[in-house]
């Protein structure tokens, strides 16, 4: 798939652009502050719902302005559609296919498909498990956007069961007293519990049988990223994981070991006065040869393996049939001569490639294709 | 700005669900200009509405009698109990034409976000009427959205016990939807497929 065309209003520090692209690569060179990150930030808000760079639609939303509106013209098999969305912070966004109003915006999801890889990417590596929770789960949904829903739902049947123990434990803050688990609103907690492991299962099996297919090719971009220095290996950490063995992407089975262990922690649960079973608590370990990556990578290292979990999401979606787009944001200027060279072969024949950089010279010459300048809030195609 | 009881007029219309400033301003110069015999209508059927119609002893719904059309009419069965979490639901239900049997109206669902535990909702009354005895089937018809399913949940457990089958209408239901919002076709299949809870 590639993007034809794209227009943005009161898109951060866009007052309207309209950007008309190509498939295969394109070159976005501007000074630092141009706006070339907000361009490619866009991109990816549409194809997922959330930006790389902030949790909440305030900054996004041009300083003055109300809402933002992002539309982008998908070339996909031979057939063209219009995605569109409108962004008001604090409410939800509206989204039309084909002109045509969605029920839920998230019903977008899946119209655009984007890689997205950005220097805030080093988090990937270095930051929290949430992080990594998030860029398996964006994936899963560019693979399968059914589970933009699995997502939805379990979160908030965890929102609400979180709800229900943060109640019973300040109640019991203010009494001194537990609450057992069968008086009061506690009672209710089975009920959940029956919701939390149904579509936690779901979640959990499309993240294990998604690590399993994305593993190697993780593999394999670290060691074309690297050249040959290094073997980096995924694997999922899950709560639920015991010494009888990790888990496996059997629904039933996941649905069943959630139920035990939700029982087992009933009362842990109370005391804490929040949920503690559930694939929000799972991770993925990050290995680079003998040690993890988390801790004990170098930058290099670090940002080399950012790179590789980007670049095999892209080797797999494609290797499945789903041609995304790709995005590097300020990739070049991390990288010496010669890798610069490596990346621009690895991204030969891809479909579309959008790539930033603040500094011409640092583009490979092997990355043929148009470019364009980007300064003071135009789009200007110069090649 | 406005003042005096124009003011007010907007004010209480803006506070009515789905309307917003710009129309509750629309409707009072509407009434403004309107004729004086019609505003007097609405305002009786506003006045008459809060005077005349209670919810029902037996099942909650709204009627103006103690007793609700539902539960006086003498051909509907008692052994079978649909429950539904708001009034307008009772009217999805019966235009499906599907049912015969008697409603109970929880008056909400199950939602800790907004404070909504089971003693906020009519379950107890629920209950006692279950202890008369009379009721075979339980259906549970709460809207098929998270909220609504722990509802569900919550009474398959409590009422499974009583050796009452309990059953839940059948997917196929747009999922995270109001049962109110459901078209008769879609709501008068689910409940042709609804499935016994175990
Ligand atoms: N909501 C907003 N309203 C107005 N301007 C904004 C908004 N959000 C960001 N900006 C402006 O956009 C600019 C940053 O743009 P962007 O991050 O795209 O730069 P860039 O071209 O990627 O730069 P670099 O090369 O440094 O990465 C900043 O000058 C910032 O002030
Ligand atoms: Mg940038
Ligand atoms: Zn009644």
């Amino acid at each position: 798939m590639h993007v034809r065309r794209f227009e943005l209003i009161d898109f951060r520090s866009y007052p309207h652009v309209v950007v008309d692209l190509e498939p295969g690569p394109s070159v976005l060179v501007g000074p630092n502050g141009a706006g070339k990150t907000n361009l490619v930030e866009a991109l990816g808000y549409l194809a997922t719902l959330g930006s790389h760079r902030v949790s909440a639609d305030a900054p996004l939303v041009r300083a003055g302005a109300e809402k933002a509106i992002l539309r982008a013209l998908i070339a996909h098999e031979g057939r063209e559609l219009i995605a569109e969305l409108e962004l008001v912070p604090g409410k939800a966004n509206r989204a039309r296919l084909g002109r045509q109003p969605l029920p839920r915006a998230r019903d977008i999801l899946g119209a655009l498909r984007v890689i997205l890889f950005a220097p805030e990417d080093l988090a990937l590596i270095r930051g929290e498990p949430a992080e990594r929770r998030r860029f398996l789960d964006d994936l899963l949904v560019a693979r399968h956007p059914r589970y933009a829903g699995v997502r939805a739902d379990y979160d908030r049947v965890l929102k609400q069961r979180n709800t229900l123990l943060r109640t019973a434990y300040l109640a019991r803050k203010v009494t001194g007293r537990r609450q057992a688990s069968d008086s009061g609103d506690l009672r209710t907690l089975e009920a959940w519990d029956k919701q939390l492991a149904e579509y936690g299962s779901e979640l959990l099996a499309g993240r294990l049988s998604l690590v399993e297919a994305l593993a190697p090719y993780v593999t394999k971009a670290y060691d074309a990223v690297s050249q040959g220095k290094g073997r980096a290996a995924v694997a999922y950490k899950s709560s639920l994981d015991d010494e009888r063995g990790t888990l496996t992407a059997d629904r039933e089975l996941i649905t069943a070991k959630m139920l035990n262990a939700l029982a087992a922690a009933r009362d842990a649960e109370i005391d804490r006065g929040s949920t503690l079973v559930g694939p929000q608590r799972d991770d993925i370990a990050l290995q680079l040869g003998d040690l993890p990556a988390k801790g004990y990578a170098s930058h290099g290292e670090s940002w080399s393996y950012a790179l590789a979990l980007r670049l095999a999401s892209y080797d797999l979606l494609r290797a499945e049939g789903i041609e995304p787009v790709l995005i590097l944001d300020d990739v070049f200027a991390e990288l010496d001569a010669t890798r610069r060279d490596r990346l621009a072969e690895l991204l030969d024949g891809a479909a579309q490639v959008l790539v930033t950089c603040a500094v011409a010279g640092d583009v490979p010459a092997a990355l043929t294709g148009a470019r364009y300048d980007v300064a003071e809030g135009e789009v200007r195609r110069v090649v | 700005m406005y003042e005096g009881a124009l003011a007010d007029l907007i004010e209480e219309l803006g506070r009515l669900p789905g309307v917003g400033p710009k129309s509750a301003q629309r409707i009072a110069f509407h009434i403004l200009s309107a004729d004086a015999h019609d505003v007097d209508r609405l305002s009786d059927a506003l006045k008459r509405v809060k005077q005349l119609v209670r919810v029902c002893e037996i099942c909650y719904n709204v009627s103006e009698e103690e007793r609700c059309r539902i539960c006086r009419d003498g051909r509907r069965t008692d052994e079978n109990i649909c429950v539904v979490e708001e009034s307008k639901d009772v009217i999805a239900v019966e235009r499906t034409g599907e049912f015969r049997g008697r409603y109970h109206v929880l008056g909400g669902a199950i939602n800790p976000l907004e404070g909504i535990g089971p003693d906020n909702l009519r379950i107890r009354e629920l209950m006692t009427r279950l202890q008369a005895g009379e009721t075979k089937e339980l259906i549970l018809a709460t809207d098929p959205n998270t909220e609504g399913e722990a509802t569900a949940t919550y009474l398959a457990l409590l009422v499974k016990p009583m050796g009452i089958t309990v059953s839940r209408l059948a997917s196929g239901l747009p999922v995270g939807g109001d049962l109110e919002y459901a078209d008769e076709v879609t709501l008068g299949r689910a409940f042709e497929g609804r499935r016994v809870l175990d």
